[in-house]
This record gives structure tokens, sequence and C-alpha cells, in this order.
């Protein structure tokens, strides 16, 4: 081929950019800021090629590069692009360079732009790889540069925070690499088109011990489980909160735009398509603990008092419908008639959702982290007050931010919310009406958070506040025109997502 | 000229570009904003009247323009603009009081610092409200409908340095939100009935004749057929957005917004958007009546809460000293007459008193908002007094607003829609109870408005602000006068000798003869209230502003309980706050509790497993090959400091554990 085999570029460009920060000789500080910020960008600069060439109505992987690596475990080296990729690649492409935008100021710059980009370039191999070997490899790899982040460059509880959310998180990968070693002696491969080929006409499960066999079994919950931390699944998810609260603001930002999206992609491109039998069996236990992590993960959030926290958990809210409605979908697989809508639906708004939360949930934190950093790293509830009387453009970011979190409609939030509850409820309605109630709740704590900071007298940390300069806001500003932009016209990603997820739909046992 | 219903888009986009033009424009651009706003609403408001000119050429037909939004599954997910006489006659009404309003706005706001940021906000809500009125898809009500709440919430907390604004800002969305909730469930069951969220589509639309029979022929919960569970869901969305019983509460709170917000969001246009959605859906709210054996009808439940509300509210408003809070009451009052209305089957009454109230109670709103601007923000009715003198224009403006929300009767617009209400409530054939609560509250409303005219006009002025009043400016005044205009005449489009309203909106309305007498009774209370009014106020009218209320002295706890809105906040306090407080608190100690409770004790048996093999280590195996060699006996050291609760160890360990695991499964599988 030709072609530029722009799939590893992807990969490699940041990786790249961190070798040469890491090991070159140390420059002016400016230099290093340009240099890590291109770098970064590379992945907006490639994805915005490869979305020239992607054609929407194709649902099997694109650009793809397949080389033989290790023959003696049947391994290759195997990149493949569809929707569901794109749109995670086109996220990381916009949150990565605003979180490292958000970053400049922190000390040690060059280290810290180093971690950076192995985790961007790490996250990117796993949206993008089709192999589980080197799948894996990406998937661990990026622990090690966030595990540096938050230790060396987070709060004062940084050191146990980061142990926490690496062992946690190891421990499920453990179950996970378990699950897929046992796959691999079942089915002599890695790949995950062919493992779903197998999974999807049952014989992987033979080869398993057969359906309902207790090896089985375990091997579902070992993959499960390494999924489920990840994401995380309610109740797994108490490493969250103290992580990302203790993380760098540049950090926090990229761990919950993009790294809880890795959780969200192996449900969708792993578990479902190797397991469908299995998912669907499991799906009313699982539609419980996502309905868990929606209910009181929102109420979870009233309670904070670190404002960081608090983010972090609407988090853990947001995350929970994603998964809410691809267990409806799993469960309700096999059936037909009005389900295949539903299930179209539930899927369109998990992927949009996938989108919209990372842009907002980013854009949170970076305004939390603007209120830090101009009070001497504050960030509680009760240390402001009237930050909208001093700082009006700042508290007209933060809004829009923040209603397209609660899922005003008009902004993107609403799009993708609002497509999981149609489909969820016509796949289960009891589950749709409960959810709803974290809409709610979601809206109070928001509005209470808002209300304190934002509003009443200048109080607090709040007088000598300056606004944001245009300058300070830039990193925020292209996440805030995409909330507005999205919401109005959300054909612009649905368009790239539509024929996969309507395709998954069509079968219910996925690519 | 007319405007067909494909360039409908523009009425809402108008006012949609100033809002733009507000929000990008240099916090100096006053006049830009402000001229803007203006502009965008006078060209909407003539974009209304020709759609209103198109529209009745042939009141019969709903003409549509729908298109796709964004690619789902094998179609799209689809929204429309829609034209018939509703949407027209309710454009003309929202797009002329807004007008009139802005206009009014630039005198009243004109010393306020964020002037240009509430020009901004004044057209986004008029986007938004335009926008809900013109949807033909339940789907664009709802994003117009939670963004005239943004709108609604913006405005309530425009001087948010307040926390009493801030508050009841918060207060507002909260409410209407706990009602949406059950909007957006109906709307997601509606859209999973019928696979579609259009009103019209050429027979497929869920309210056209086929999708509603099969709506009503389902069953579900109870035997409640679909359609009437639907639409009581539905109805949860306008209680709250239209301040009906039990979401009445942020209504009267939302008065911390600046007056011509009131006027315009709090009760002329968006708090009437639920009587308006009712009436948009109304054929599916009417779907079960045909059914003989249904356990419920939608529409009873709409009447009943309806009835409550017109009650209540007219209850509490004789019990409330500040001037915004009694038409704040009112308002409540009167939006519960309306859905009384529409549940006793006449949606074009419904829709009658809400074009009357619009203007009679935004002429009310901007003129108390003339005498609290006049009398150096004084509000308190005990406070003021006496302004009849100074405020002349204002006072005669205010006085034919009075007449007409008493019902005076022949001249004022409310007397013959509330008496078309009355009639139709008279006429339902399943109880007399809303048409007798709809009586009672005849008198209270005539009580309370001659209250609050004598308690504000008449005797002396007993505050130094209202001492001080000066009659308002020109730019205030003018839009007081055409209001009043309004006020008085409008009733006269839909009298019982010339309905040419309900004619207009519903082709089938029949008027039917006779009434008269049912007249006479409301004439005779709405005599007995404003007789009382007078006898209590205005005859020998307050001299002091510490004197008790006459009501107060004759009964004074129950004085209090009114003006403590007989306790609903506190009861919701005590209840349903108290009840998201603990559940705030148990999923917060959930977590840190029981779940990183449980990691704690996974983390300490992990702990307990390390020392224990240390000491296996160190004791048995080591201190069996120390004696044998001394060499080895360093190498056990060496690894027992690996067990020091040291990270990078522990991954490298965990890392090789977890690699030999593998290969013994592999190993043992292949074997």
């Amino acid at each position: 081929m030709s072609r530029l085999p722009l799939l590893s570029l992807l990969v490699f460009l940041p990786w790249f950019g961190a070798a040469a920060l890491a090991l070159l000789p140390r420059l002016s500080e400016a230099a290093h800021r340009r240099f890590a910020l291109a770098a970064s960008l590379s992945t907006l600069a490639v994805a915005l090629a490869l979305l020239r060439g992607f054609d929407p109505a194709r649902t099997a992987p694109q650009f793809v590069e397949k080389h033989a690596w290790i023959g003696a475990l049947n391994v290759n080296y195997h990149l493949g692009l569809d929707g569901l990729s794109l749109i995670l690649v086109l996220l990381t492409g916009l949150v990565a360079p605003a979180a490292l935008g958000a970053s400049f100021r922190s000390g040690e710059f060059r280290g810290f732009a180093a971690f950076f980009l192995t985790l961007q370039g790490a996250a990117l191999g796993v949206f993008l790889a089709l192999d589980f070997f080197h799948w894996f490899i990406f998937w661990e790899l990026s622990l090690i540069p966030a595990y540096f982040l938050i230790k060396i460059w987070g709060g004062p509880g940084a050191t146990r925070a980061a142990y926490q959310f690496v062992i946690y998180t190891i421990g499920g990968s453990a179950f996970l690499l378990l699950g897929f070693a046992s796959l691999f002696s079942a089915a002599g491969t890695f790949d995950f088109q062919q493992l779903a080929q197998l999974g999807a006409d049952g014989s992987l499960a033979r080869k398993l011990g057969g359906d309902g066999s207790w090896w089985l079994q375990a091997v579902f919950l070992g993959v499960l489980l390494g999924l489920a931390v990840k994401v995380p699944l309610w109740p797994f998810h108490t490493w969250l909160p103290p992580a990302y609260a203790e993380a760098p603001t540049g950090a926090s930002m990229f761990l919950t735009a993009v790294m809880s999206k890795m959780g969200v992609y192996g449900f969708l491109r792993i578990l479902w398509p190797i397991f469908p039998r299995e998912l669907q069996a499991a799906a009313p236990w699982l539609m419980v603990l996502a309905l868990g992590g929606v209910l009181l993960g929102a109420w979870g959030a009233m309670r904070q008092t670190d404002l960081k926290r608090m983010v972090a958990y609407s988090s853990v809210n947001h995350l929970s419908y994603c998964l809410l409605a691809l267990f409806a979908v799993a469960h309700a697989s096999g059936k037909s008639g009005a389900f295949s809508e539903a299930a179209t639906a539930a899927l369109s708004g998990t992927l949009l959702q996938m989108f919209n939360h990372g842009l907002s949930a980013a854009a949170l934190f970076f305004c939390v982290g603007v209120l830090e950093e101009r009070s001497g790293n504050r960030r509680g509830v009760d240390d402001f007050g009237g930050v909208r009387t001093v700082a009006p453009l700042f508290a007209a970011l933060t809004g829009v931010a923040m209603f397209s979190s609660l899922g005003l409609p008009g902004l993107n939030g609403f799009v993708g919310e609002f497509l999981i509850f149609r489909g969820v409820f016509g796949l289960a309605p009891w589950a749709a009406a409960i959810a709803a109630l974290g809409l709610l709740a979601t809206a109070i704590f928001l509005l209470t958070f808002w209300q304190r900071v934002f509003h009443g007298p200048v109080v607090g940390a709040t007088p000598g506040f300056k606004d944001l300069t245009l300058a300070e806001a830039v990193p925020l500003l292209p996440a805030t025109a995409l909330m507005v932009i999205l919401g109005v016209y959300p054909q612009l990603l649905a368009g790239l997502i539509n024929p996969l997820v309507t395709a998954w739909a069509g079968q219910l046992t996925p690519p | 000229m007319r405007v067909p219903a494909h360039l409908l888009w523009l009425i809402p986009a108008l006012p949609l570009l100033a809002a733009g033009i507000g929000a990008f424009a240099p916090r100096t651009a006053r006049r830009t904003t402000a001229g803007s706003a203006i502009a965008a609403m006078a060209i909407s408001f003539l974009l209304s009247c020709g759609a209103l000119v198109t529209a009745l050429r042939d009141p019969a037909v709903h003409a549509v323009h729908n298109f796709a939004w964004f690619d789902l599954g094998h179609g799209a997910l689809r929204l429309g603009w829609l034209l018939d006489p509703l949407t027209a006659l309710m454009g003309v009404m929202v797009t002329l009081v807004g007008l009139l309003i802005f206009i009014f706005s630039a005198g009243y706001m004109a010393e306020d610092a964020n002037f240009k940021q509430f020009f901004c906000f004044l057209s986004l809500f008029g986007a938004a409200m335009l926008g809900l009125l013109v949807a033909n898809s339940l789907l664009l009500l709802f994003i117009c409908w939670e963004l005239v709440g943004l709108a609604s919430y913006l405005l309530i907390g425009f001087w948010f340095h307040q926390p009493s604004a801030a508050a009841a800002a918060k207060k507002a969305f909260i409410t209407t939100r706990i009602g949406d909730l059950g909007l957006l469930v109906g709307l997601l069951w509606l859209y999973d009935a019928t696979g579609s969220l259009l009103f019209f589509d050429g027979g497929e639309g869920v309210l056209e004749a086929g999708p509603l029979a099969a709506l009503s022929a389902q069953t579900t919960v109870g035997g409640l057929a679909v359609s009437t569970a639907i639409g009581l869901l539905i109805f949860c969305g306008a209680a709250g957005k239209s301040g009906q019983f039990p979401l009445h509460v942020w209504l009267p709170d939302a008065m911390e917004g600046p007056t011509p917000v009131s006027a315009l969001i709090h009760a002329a246009t968006m708090v009437a958007a639920g009587v308006f959605l009712i009436a948009r859906v109304y054929p599916l709210l009417a779907a079960d009546l045909t059914l003989p054996s249904a356990p419920l009808h939608a529409l009873s439940v709409v009447a009943t809460i309806g009835a409550i509300t017109a009650l209540l509210g007219a209850v509490i408003a004789v019990g409330q000293n500040d001037i915004k809070r009694i038409l704040a009451f009112s308002t409540v009052s009167q939006l519960g007459y309306m859905m009384l209305a529409l549940g006793v089957g006449s949606w074009v009454t419904a829709i009658f008193h809400l074009l009357t109230h619009a203007f009679f109670k935004a002429l009310l709103f901007l003129g108390a908002g003339s005498v609290i601007h006049a009398a150096h923000h004084e509000q308190d009715i005990r406070r003021l007094g006496g302004l009849r003198a100074p405020l002349r224009v204002t006072f005669a403006t205010f006085a034919v607003g009075m007449m007409a929300l008493a019902g005076v009767p022949f001249l004022f617009s409310g007397f013959w829609s509330k008496e078309a209400i009355l009639h139709a409530a008279h006429g339902w054939s399943v109880s007399q109870l809303p048409f007798a609560a709809g009586l009672i509250a005849v008198v209270l409303t005539a009580f309370y408005t001659t209250r609050l005219v004598a308690e504000v006009f008449l005797g002396t002025p007993r505050g130094e602000g209202a001492a001080r009043a000066q009659e308002s400016p020109a730019v205030m005044t003018v839009p007081l006068v055409l209001l009043a205009v309004c006020a008085a005449l409008l009733g006269f489009i839909g009298t019982p000798w010339w309905p040419w309203l309900q004619r207009t909106l519903d082709p089938t309305f029949a008027t039917e003869p006779g009434g008269f007498g049912l007249m006479a009774v409301s004439i005779v209370l709405v005599a007995t209230g404003l007789g009382a009014g007078w006898a209590l106020y205005a005859r020998i009218p307050r001299s002091s502003a510490g004197e008790a209320d006459p009501v107060e002295r004759r009964a004074p706890r129950l004085f209090a309980a009114l003006a403590d809105r007989l306790g609903f906040d506190e009861l919701y306090a005590a209840t349903v706050g108290r009840l998201n407080a603990w559940t705030a608190a148990f999923a917060d100690a959930l977590d840190r509790r029981v779940w990183d409770g449980t990691v704690r004790l996974l983390a300490g048996l992990g702990l307990f497993t390390g020392q224990v093999t240390r000491e296996t280590d160190e004791n048995l195996i080591n201190g069996g090959f120390d004696a044998a060699s001394g060499g080895l006996r360093s190498g056990g050291r060496a690894y027992s400091r690996g067990q020091s609760g040291d990270t990078h160890s522990y991954l490298r360990y965990i890392a090789i554990g977890f690699t030999l695991i593998a290969l013994a499964v592999l190993l043992g599988v292949r074997r």
C-alpha cells in the first residue's frame, strides 16, 4: 500500500513526542510547550485526515493495518477504525491538547508532557487495536503514565489515590488477562473479529465447556470484571473519586474524557460481541448495577464538598447511562420487531453520550481547575461565592459546560441522553423510568454548586478573583462551541455512527 | 402578507439572532442589544400576524413542514413546524405582549449594570417560547420547553448576587424539572408506542385518528388506557410549568426576578405554556372519553387539579402583603381556571382565557412595576398607599387590569373568558365540584383585587418611597395604555353572541343558548367580592403601615396561615427535601463505608498474605537454609525486602504472578 499508515501514526506520533521530550536535551520552557502541544495536536490533525477518507456507510473497520507479528502465538499487529473508534479518536484529539494546554503552568512541564503524551498514545492504541495482544499492552501501558501524573503532579492525597487507582485497575485487568488466556487456549486466536465470529455462532462457548458451564461463566466474569473496574461500573467505582480529585487538572480532564471511555469501549468491542449470550443472561443484574451508578452516583455527588469529587461522581452517573443502554440492548437481543428501533436509539445514544460526556466533564474539570488555581488550591463548594459577579466570562463558559452536563436540550448532552432514554424505555421501561430520577438529581447538585459558587454575594476566596483572559479561555472555547453545535446539529456525529449502530442493532449479535 | 408553515422558523429565529447579538456584544452596547431585541420582536410580531392571516384562510387545516434532524436507524429523527389557528393566535399574543414588555423594560431596567445581559436573556426567552408554539413535534416542543425554563432560571436569578434570587431561580428550575420528568417519560412512551413524535404527519402523527385509536385501545397498569397514562404523564409537565397544585410553590418565589420578567414569563406567556401544551395534545387526553369502561379519564384529573389550584391560589392571595406575590398567586389561580376549562372539555375557552389573561396580567404586573419603580423599590402594600394622585396613568390602567381580573361585567375581557369557563364547568357531566370551586374563587378574586387596589392607590402614603413617588416615563406608560386597551376590548372576540375565537380554534364549536341565569349569578358574586373588599379596605383606608389587616383582626390565625402560604414550602422541605438529603447521605455513606470498606478489607488481606509469606520465608524456609548456606541467606533477605509495601515491586510481582498463572493455564489446557 502506498497510503500512509494513518492509524499507526495516530498512536506513535504522541509517543514519538514523549520520547523526544524525555530524551532530547532540555530546551526553553516555551519550546517544550510548543513541541508537546504539536505532538498532542497531531492526533487531531490525523483524525481530521481520517474523517475525510472515512466512509460511514461501511460498517467494517477501515484504514486497516494488519501485519504478522508473533507467529507462534498467532498474534498480528492489527489496527482498524470504525465509527465507534473514530468518534473516540476525535474526542481524544479535541480533549488531549486542551488538557495539555491547561497544564502549561505545572511545574517540571517537560516530564508532565512526556507522561501525558505516553498516556495519549496508549489510549489511542486501545481504541484502534483489533488484536487482544497489543490491545492489552496499550490498556495496561496507559496506567503507568497516569499513575505518575497523579502521584507527582497531584494534590496532597495523591500518593494514596494513585496507588489505589493503579492497584484496583490492575487487579481488574488481571482477571481480564486470565480470561483472554483461556479464550486463546480455546480458540487459538487473539483477534477480536475472529473471536466475535466464534462468539456469535456459539462455537466459542462449546470450546469452553458449553453454554452454562462454570468455566465459561468464570471467563466471562473475568473479562467483565476487568472492564467494569475501568469504566467504572457501580459498585467498582470507589477508586475514581479520589483519583480524579487528586490528579492535576490536565490529567483529570484526560482521565474523565478519554480513559473512562476505554472501559465502555471494551464493553462494546469485546464483551458484548464475544459473549453475547452470557451478557444477555447477566443483563438484568447488570442493569440494576448501572441504575445504582445512575442514581447513587448522582446523589453521592450531592454530598461532596470537594468540587472535583463532585464532578467525578457526576462522571459515574453519566457513564452509567451508557452501560444501562448497552445492558438493556443485550438483554433484549434476539427479540424482533420494534426492539430493533429501540436498540438503535440506545446504541446511538451510548456512542453520542461517550463523546458528549468527554467534552462536558473535561470542561467542568478545567473550570474547577481555574477556581483552584486562582484561590490558592481551594476547591470546596463553600469556599466561594459570587464568582459570576467578578468573572462573567468564566461564569458563562462554566455555565455552558454545566448545562451541557445536566442534559439541557439545545446543548450536546441532551441528544445522547434522550436517545439512551428512548432506547431503554423501549427495551426495559421500568429501568428508564427509574433512571429519569438521575436527571433530577443531576440538576439538583449542579445547580446547587452553581448557586453556592457563582451566585450570592462576593465572599470567601472570590474577592480578587480575576476573570479569564481570552488566551486563558482558549482550551475551553472549542469544547464550548462544539457543545452548542452538536446540540443543535447532532447529525455531525450521528452521521458517522448511524450505519454502524443500525447494523449492530439489526443483527443484535454485533460484529 | 402570508407566512406559510415552512417559513415559521423565522418567527423564533429572529429573537434568537438578537440573543446571539446580545451575547457577543460588548457590555456597553446597551442600545444595540435593546434595539435588536425590540426590532426582532417587532418583526416576529408582523410575521405572526402574517401567519394568522394564512391560518385563518382555512382554520380547520393543520399545515405542517417536517424535516429530518439527524439519521437514526434506517430513517431519521424528524421534527417539524406547525401552522394552525392555535399556533398563530398564541404567536400573535406572545409577540405583541413581548414587544410591549421589551419596550417597557428599556425604561425599567435603564439603570441596571447588566442591561445588555437582560435583553440577551429576554430575547433567548422569546425565541424559545415562540419555538415552543410553532413546533410540530412533542420533542421539539420539549426542547423549547426546557429552554424557556433556562431563560426563566436566568431571569429569576438575574440579580444573582441576592441569595434570595439565586435560591428562587434554583427552586423554579428544580420544581419544574420534577414535572418535566413526567413529561419526558410520557414523551418516551408516546414515541415507543407510536414510533413518532410529530403531531401531524399525513395520518401518521400522534394527534391523528389512527395512532390515537391505537393508543386508547391498549391498556396498561390498573386498566388505564395507554393514552390516559401518557396524557397524565404529559400533564405532570404542564402542571409544573403552569404552577398547578402541588407544584405551584416555585411561581410566587419567581417574583424575585425583575418585574418585566414577572410580567412576561411568570404571568403572560411561559407559565401559560402548560395550558397551551394540554390544548395542543388535547385529542390525546380526550381519546379515552369514548371508552365506556375506563377507570379514570385523564381530563377528569386535569379538571380536579385545575379546580383545586384556582381555589387555592385565590385563597392564599388574600393573605399576601407583597404586591407582586398577590399577583403571582392570582396567576396561579387563573392558570387553575384554564386547566379547569381544559379538564371539562372546553379547550377553546381555556385558550380564550389564556389570551385575555395574558394581556390583563401583563398590564397588572407592568403597573406593579411602574408602582415599584416610582415608589423607590417599595413592594409592601402596607407601606404604599395614596398613589392615585401622583401616578395617574398607572392608576387608571391598573384599575382596568384589576377589573378585568376581577371579572367586572361587560366592558372587561376577563369577564367574558371567565364566564365561558364557568359555563363550561357548569355543563360538565362528571361533577359540579369544579364549578363550585370556580364560583367561590370568583368572589375571592374580586375581593383580593379590590384589596390590592385600595391598599396601593387609595388613602395616604404610608412609607417614604410612596411619599416621594413620581409617574414613570412614557417608555413605561405607553405600553401600559396599549395593554389596557387590549385588556378591555379583547373579550369581545369570544362573547356568547359572537364566539369568533372559539369557532376559529374549533370549527365544530357550538354555542348553547341560555346561560344568562349563570351570568347573573356570577355578576352577583363579583359584586359581593368587590363590595366586601370595598367595605373592609376602601371605605376607611389604612392609616399606617403597622396597622393590622382587617381580615387579620377578625381571624388572626387564618390570616397567618394564608400569609404563610398554607405551609406548603415547610411541608415539602420536611418531606421531599429531607428524603433527598437522606438519599444523598446514604449514597455517600454506602461508598465510604461499604464499598470502600470492602476494598480496604481486600487490601488488608493482601497485606496480611504478604506478611505471612515473609514470616514463612524468614523463619521456616530461610531458617532451614541458613544452616546450610550463608549465600542463600542473603538472597532470602533480599527477597524479603521486596515485601515492603513498595508499589513498584507489587506491580512487578502481580505481573509476574499472572504471567505464571497464564502460562500454567495455557499449558494445562494444551495438555
